[in-house]
């Protein structure tokens, strides 16, 4: 597989603050690449590195086997990206503004390309509004649209659901899936909603405090076997005092806020329900909290 | 040595007076000269020459009419006319009824031998207190005038004669005049500076403003209508 | 590429209501100078030649016409335009910045170079329409609704006179020095935009070097008036004035066609135009090197 991206011992300082240090990753074609990391963790800057919005304090950068520095313009003419909240020309129309961000990236949009990339994100109805009269979730979309509108083969998402409301952060989900699956798009998501790179990401690289915690497949990384369980009861020392003396006992952990965490295959959640109903326990909700999120959260507890 | 004395006094009173009379004498016949013009409507040129005014060359139109109207108009153009260039018409002073005139002598004014008469209007209306004529006798011309004004201060005017002599009237007048200082507060125009304000300030600013009017025709005797001393 | 970026930027300044705050503003304040002139011009221009009324006799109808009135308007005027180019420059990065789209225009195949000086360019698009404006409604409104005639210039220490057929180049070479001052404006307020995140900051920056440069400069301490004025621009953004003061010839009359002191306009122009080049320079080498956090 092509590399698209090729970051080596990436570091970037702000005065004192090392935003990010030695980062080193590459991203195959076609991947979507999974950037995760808790805010001011370093995605952000790395991502704005990547688009020569920040000059690296030292390490390379090459995408599409180009050197960045050296071969700026043909990489970007060759990139779309959102950077967190995609804030636009508010005073412009969505087609407005569409209009100008493809010119920018050199290509003069047709009426038809530019109505297509509207229709693709859902917005052709408002495609005459103002901006300003959008919804943030609106914006997004034509954040998007805006990133795609000169057909690019890159395409850098920070935080993309930032903001959203469920159905919104649904839609960002598929339309992420539509590009990589349907149009072969290379994609690098950042995000710290980790349940949403479960669904979208193959690859993933985990980064805390500037620096690399782990990466690789996603399917690897992710341990089906250790799923956090969450059991809520309302008669919770019961509960317990049953758990504790049963098969169960080695996945029990110390109860949180009134909750009881177990940690074991989630495929076992209905056999640990249909115990807990004959012991006649009753049960409220039994859960599989989100895997990943649990797993990113022990890798970064200091 | 007393009647010699008397002798001598009313010599002297006997001399002034005759001058006196020579000088009246003299300012008739000049007036008889001027008084053939009725009216006249002449064209000109102005220079200003000033020292704060920086203007154009106008042309001009002077119009007069016996005894006293006179009108300087600009018709294109703007220019500052100096109050005392009415006088640029020698009826103002000689048409004086009640004055007392005295010779001052010869003096030589412009290439011209001229007699020189103090006139001394004894009227307190008449806006003139003193005025010194320059009187060239042969062709009964003033040459030169310095006119002291009430109200506008004293005018300087010297006169030269070509084409027109035959009616007293001038080819070309310079008139001086005394000037007030041009000063607008600070911070009111605020100017360029281009740096020609500092080498003026370096300077004696003269204080004498003069005009010239080069007059190129005169239509004598045609009738000037009253309008245009109103407007 | 670079005509397609002006483009751009010059279709967002315009597709921007505050763009035309400015252009209705001058108009309704040459309009309001043309009203109280008409009403009462008499007593403006007495207020210039008070001193001279018992020397001269003084032409009041004739000196309040249209280039008295123009010149009068830009007098008044010209002083506060610098407020509405910086309220268009000064937003120009910054603005970008503030509203989050620094980061999309940066991350875009157009070097950053290239990006300023669209910006700039399009600055000074938006002065000369703002001055072509201005000479629309204050010249050519006042000429209609004054008339024309020689023009009488009122200077602190004197007064010029200058016929009226010499009159309207003046006018546009007045109008073009206008827009080189402004420009330097506009160059400072991008200079600043630069460094800013909101929009406020440099058009208040830059509103504020003209007011402290223009007291300086009306404070005549000799201090200044050897160090300070000779290089401040403010001093020379008065240039187009320059245009209005004419050379006499030995006899006194002025001379068709003449400037005073023409060595010191070419002088000022180039100062400005070195001003316009430093302030550039500084916004071209700072926007290069600026990280892009936004």
């Amino acid at each position: 597989m092509n590399q698209v991206i090729r970051v080596q011992q990436l570091s970037k300082d702000f005065g004192d603050i090392k935003a990010v240090r030695d980062l080193s990753f590459s991203v195959g074609e076609g991947q979507v690449y999974g950037f995760l990391g808790q805010n001011g963790a370093g995605k952000s800057t790395t991502i704005r590195m990547l688009l020569t919005l920040v000059e690296p304090s030292s390490g390379t950068i090459e995408i599409f086997g180009m050197n960045l520095k050296k071969h700026r313009k043909e990489i970007l003419r060759q990139t779309g990206a959102i950077i967190e909240k995609p804030d636009l020309y508010k005073y412009l129309t969505a087609k407005e503004n569409l209009r100008i961000f493809s010119r920018l990236s050199g290509v003069k949009a047709s009426e038809k390309k530019i109505m297509d990339q509207l229709a693709l994100v859902g917005l052709t109805e408002r495609a005459d509004s103002k901006v300003k009269t959008y919804s943030q979730g609106m914006k997004q979309r034509l954040g998007l649209a805006t990133a795609l509108v000169h057909d690019p083969a890159l395409i850098l998402l920070d935080e993309p659901t930032n903001g959203l409301d469920p159905q919104g952060i649904a839609d960002m989900r598929n339309l992420i899936l539509h590009l990589s699956r349907d149009l072969g798009k290379t994609l690098l998501v950042s995000s710290h909603l980790l349940g949403e790179m479960e669904m979208v990401a193959d690859h993933m690289l985990i980064i805390h405090k500037g620096k690399k915690v782990v990466e690789g497949r996603v399917t690897e990384l992710l341990n089906p076997e250790q799923s956090i369980v969450e059991l809520l009861t309302p008669d919770l020392p019961a509960t317990l005092v049953f758990l504790r003396q049963s098969e169960w006992a080695a996945t029990v952990k110390e109860p949180v806020n009134g909750t009881i965490r177990l940690e074991f295959n989630k495929q076992r959640i209905p056999e640990l329900n249909r115990q807990l109903v004959e012991k006649g326990i009753p049960v409220l909700s039994l859960r599989p909290l989100n895997s990943l999120e649990d797993y990113f959260l022990s890798l970064t507890k200091e | 040595m007393k009647p010699v004395f008397l002798l001598l006094i009313s010599a002297g009173i006997l001399l002034s007076a005759a001058r006196a009379q020579g000088a009246k004498e003299l300012l008739q016949k000049v007036k008889a000269k001027y008084d053939r013009v009725d009216d006249y409507t002449a064209t000109a040129k102005m220079k200003t020459n000033v020292v704060f005014i920086k203007a154009p060359v106008a042309t001009i139109k002077v119009y007069y009419k016996k005894p006293d109207k006179i009108k300087i108009k600009n018709e294109s153009g703007v220019s500052f006319i100096p109050k005392g260039s009415a006088n640029v018409n020698m009826n103002n002073v000689l048409g004086l009824s009640d004055f007392e005139a005295v010779e001052g002598g010869m003096e030589k004014t412009g290439g011209i031998n001229c007699k020189v008469i103090r006139i001394f209007p004894l009227s307190d209306e008449e806006s003139i207190t003193r005025a010194t004529l320059y009187i060239d006798e042969s062709r009964l011309l003033v040459i030169r005038s310095v006119i002291s004004t009430k109200e506008n201060g004293t005018y300087e005017l010297g006169m030269s004669y070509k084409k027109y002599a035959g009616w007293g009237l001038p080819d070309k007048v310079e008139l001086s005049f005394n000037t007030r200082d041009y000063k607008l507060p600070k911070g009111v125009t605020i100017d360029y500076d281009n740096g020609t304000g500092k080498e003026k300030t370096g300077q004696a600013t003269s204080k004498k403003g003069k005009v010239e009017i080069s007059y190129s025709s005169y239509i004598i005797n045609k009738g000037v209508p009253d309008s245009v001393f109103n407007e | 590429m670079f005509i397609e970026l002006l483009k751009i930027e010059l279709y967002k300044i315009f597709k921007r209501p505050r763009t035309f705050i400015a252009f209705g503003a001058i108009a309704v304040i040459i309009l309001l100078v043309q009203f109280a002139l008409k009403v009462n011009g008499k007593d403006f221009v007495q207020f210039y030649t008070d001193s001279q009324a018992d020397t001269f006799d003084i032409p009041y109808e004739k000196i309040l016409n249209g280039y008295f009135v123009c010149v009068a308007v830009l007098h008044m005027i010209l002083i506060h335009v610098p407020l509405l180019v910086a309220l268009i420059a000064g937003d120009m990065i910054s603005g970008e910045a503030s509203l989050g789209t620094l980061r999309l225009l940066a991350g875009k195949p157009v070097t950053r170079t290239r990006l300023l000086m669209a910006k700039f360019s399009a600055s000074t698009v938006y002065v000369a329409l703002l001055l072509a404006w201005m000479a629309l409604f204050a010249l050519l409104g006042s000429m209609l609704i004054f008339g024309t005639e020689d023009l009488v210039v009122f200077k602190e220490t004197d007064l010029h006179i200058i016929k009226a057929g010499d009159v309207i180049w003046r006018f546009f070479a007045a109008f073009v020095f206008a827009a080189l001052a402004l420009t330097t404006i506009a160059a400072m307020a991008l200079m600043f935009s630069v460094f800013s995140e909101n929009s406020l900051g440099p058009i208040v920056a830059t509103v504020c070097v003209v007011i402290v440069f223009t007291i300086v400069q009306q404070l005549r301490v000799p201090v200044f008036e050897e160090t300070v004025n000779p290089w401040s621009f403010t001093t020379h953004m008065l240039g187009w004035k320059g245009f209005f003061y004419v050379e006499k010839n030995a006899e006194g009359a002025t001379i068709t066609g003449s400037i005073e002191n023409p060595a010191a306009l070419l002088r000022s122009g180039l100062i400005l135009t070195g001003y316009i080049v430093l302030f550039l320079g500084i916004s071209i080498r700072s926007f290069n090197k600026k990280d892009i956090l936004s």
